[in-house]
């Protein structure tokens, strides 16, 4: 009966019933688009910059992250190998040795950072290959060398030149070779082009003195959506006693932060549009509860409670924000859906430096349901606020008084 | 017993400012089955009155003991209740909940009763049918005349079975032909359902039909007569 007389009487003004709702169902449009956009243009963002050269997720020796000493690397074994084959949400192991290496030509000398790679499982990862701009990509056991061009540069060699390495090796072995330049590639970070320099797994580990060993497990998966199950299968298999894990928020903090950030600026956007919104049904709360005093004044002479009255009202007031809450959502799931299939396409300046990093300047909208959810649920919490105004006029009202107006 | 006792009934609007004396000391008893009438000039007090002994309003000074009991000792709900059970009002218009057919008027206050559902609609029938208007049972408010209005207004008085009903003017807004229609249907029900009717009015075919005739003058009871033979229609 409640449901039944809060359900009619929003029908009863029908104009100030659809002003009210389409007001609310423009902020919940309005505001599922934009962070649906945000969230989607963040994922993408994160994804370019995660591939780009760390991965989701890491699996390192227990103590390895806090030092990044080579003296800290993990045997690559069958049982680490096998995280791939037996979990379905890892696609791949992608193993390094990276440690630092001074290399030189004879008169030049210059601090590297030198990575191992499997060139194979790296190419799937990153895309490395696909930054050579000279020479040749290396072949899987490979003894030579990828250079990025900064530090070509500064040692001004060119493929077919040979780079000389030197290097403390693992636990203090006395490290150097002879490494013939394959070729060379572009990085368009300055920070990465001045100090990469790129051997073979085998040929870094045996320059290493760290034959069988790997300083960084990395783990390809399909997105980010597979992050969470990535983290309870990791979870379970990993023997946490040796090995730790590390997801990109904790090896990149700075661009959890950057999100971060962000994010806090919507939130004073949805604030302000929400307290617009709040305006507009409280505009009408206030005329419905001015109008209906005398039928209220009836209602409690006949016999109704102040408290059941109350209910009624409440519910009306909420009702009408789930309508507008509701339409909001189903005018854009399409729209988001829309914006996810079919991606804003960046162009200018902005869209050259993404594709220079290899980005493709496309935002994809996100489609999530928590998205249209929390709308909902921030309409609900207005509306269920607002809606105490009434109960709190029902709670003071003189039934003679009402009827006297 | 007496339904409805006042007595010392005193009310005065705004004490603190420009006093009104509405009420200046009623003692009233009105008997079961009463079919009674509140009149009296504008301003004497019939309103005030009827307000107070339906619980809607608090007396200054007195009591009001309805069916054995002082209403001034009920708490806000259970005042509410009370009426809910007791007290039947028709008041002058706007009676209805216009969202609601008359039908569901009339089960309205019953529903708040929790009575059966089967119980509720037999006897809403069974009082639209008495106040004629078993062709109107889905009509809501607004698609009703004046006096089809007040007479389901009536009926919904009537549906909980109260004590009493208090109508205050209920047919000042009525033409002549529904004022005695709705007098017909009240008598006929006072009768029926012996139910004890208080209502005040300024017509004098109105007046003609009660059987007692309460006369307030200045808030106070000036003449209070048994009439042997009230018209009827
Ligand atoms: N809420 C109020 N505040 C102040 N004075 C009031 C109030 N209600 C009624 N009065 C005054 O009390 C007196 C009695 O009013 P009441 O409405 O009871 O008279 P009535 O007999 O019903 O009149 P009418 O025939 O015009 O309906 C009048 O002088 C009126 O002005
Ligand atoms: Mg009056």
């Amino acid at each position: 009966m409640i449901f039944k007389l809060a359900w009619r009487n929003i029908w009863r003004n029908r104009r100030r019933t659809f002003i009210t709702a389409a007001s609310i169902l423009f902020a919940v449009m309005f505001a599922s688009v934009m962070e649906s956009l945000q969230r989607g243009a963040w994922n993408n963002m994160i994804n370019n910059v995660v591939n780009f050269y760390y991965g989701y997720a890491q699996v390192h020796q227990r103590d390895y992250w806090e030092d990044k000493s080579l003296d800290l690397a993990m045997p690559l074994t069958d049982s680490l190998q096998a995280l791939a084959a037996n979990t379905e949400v890892v696609e791949a192991i992608v193993p390094r040795l990276e440690s630092f290496g001074l290399a030189s030509t004879g008169d030049q000398t210059f601090g590297v950072m030198v990575v191992g790679i499997d060139p194979e499982r790296e190419q799937a990862f990153t895309g490395l290959a696909d930054r050579l701009y000279e020479g040749a990509y290396l072949k899987p056991g490979d003894d030579g060398a990828l250079l990025a061009s900064g530090v070509a540069d500064r040692l001004n060699l060119g493929v077919g030149d040979t780079v000389l390495l030197i290097s403390q090796g693992y636990h203090g072995v006395n490290a150097a070779g002879k490494y013939p330049v394959r070729g060379l590639i572009d990085f368009p970070s300055p920070e990465l082009d001045k100090q990469l320099l790129y051997l073979s797994l085998p040929t870094a580990q045996y320059f290493y003195g760290a034959t069988g060993m790997v300083t960084t497990a990395a783990l390809q998966i399909r997105n980010a959506d597979a992050l969470p199950r990535l983290k309870r299968t990791l979870s379970a298999e990993l023997d946490t006693t040796y090995y730790a894990w590390h997801d990109w928020t904790e090896m990149m903090p700075e661009l959890l932060e950057a999100k971060a950030l962000d994010s806090a600026g919507n939130v004073i956007v949805y604030l302000l549009l929400y307290l617009i919104i709040a305006f507009g049904i409280f505009g009408t709360i206030l005329m419905m509860t001015q109008e209906r005093q005398y039928e209220f004044g009836i209602l409690t002479s006949i016999g109704m409670r102040r408290g059941r009255l109350g209910s009624v009202i409440w519910l009306e007031t909420v009702m009408l924000g789930i309508i507008g809450a509701v339409a909001g959502i189903l005018v854009s799931i399409p729209i988001v859906y829309y914006l996810k299939r079919n991606p804003i396409q960046f162009s200018g300046a902005y869209a050259t430096m993404l594709e220079q990093y290899g980005f493709e300047p496309i935002f994809p909208a996100q489609f999530d349901w928590n998205i249209f959810g929390t709308q909902a649920l921030l309409v609900f919490i207005v509306t269920a606020l607002l809606g105490l105004y009434p109960l709190w006029r029902i709670s003071r009202l003189k039934p003679v008084e009402a009827m006297r107006a | 017993m007496a339904v409805i006792t006042t007595r010392g009934i005193t009310k005065t609007y705004n004490p603190d400012t420009i006093p009104v004396h509405a009420l200046n000391g009623v003692d009233l008893d009105i008997e079961k089955g009463e079919f009674t009438a509140i009149v009296g000039p504008s301003g004497s007090g019939k309103t005030t009155l009827l307000n107070i002994i339906g619980g809607l309003d608090r007396p200054s000074e007195g009591k009001v003991i309805v069916g054995g009991q002082p209403i001034e000792e009920l708490s806000e709900n259970k005042l509410i209740d009370f009426r809910k059970d007791h007290i039947g009002f028709v008041f002058q218009a706007y009676n209805l909940i216009p969202v609601l057919t008359a039908l569901e008027n009339v089960e309205f206050v019953m529903l708040l009763q929790k009575r059966p559902a089967a119980e509720r609609r037999e006897r809403a029938m069974e009082l639209l049918r008495a106040v004629g208007l078993e062709d109107k049972v889905n009509k809501r408010p607004s698609e009703l005349s004046g006096g089809q209005q007040q007479r389901v207004a009536v009926a919904r008085a009537l549906a909980p079975k109260p004590t009493f009903i208090l109508a205050d003017e209920p047919t000042a807004n009525l033409d002549s032909t529904s004022t005695a229609q709705l007098l017909d249907i009240m008598a006929e029900l006072n009768h029926r359902e012996s139910v004890t009717f208080l209502f005040s009015t300024h017509d004098q075919r109105v007046i003609d039909r009660a059987r007692r005739i309460v006369t307030l003058v200045d808030g106070r009871i000036d003449e209070d007569v048994q009439q042997s033979q009230p018209a009827t229609s």
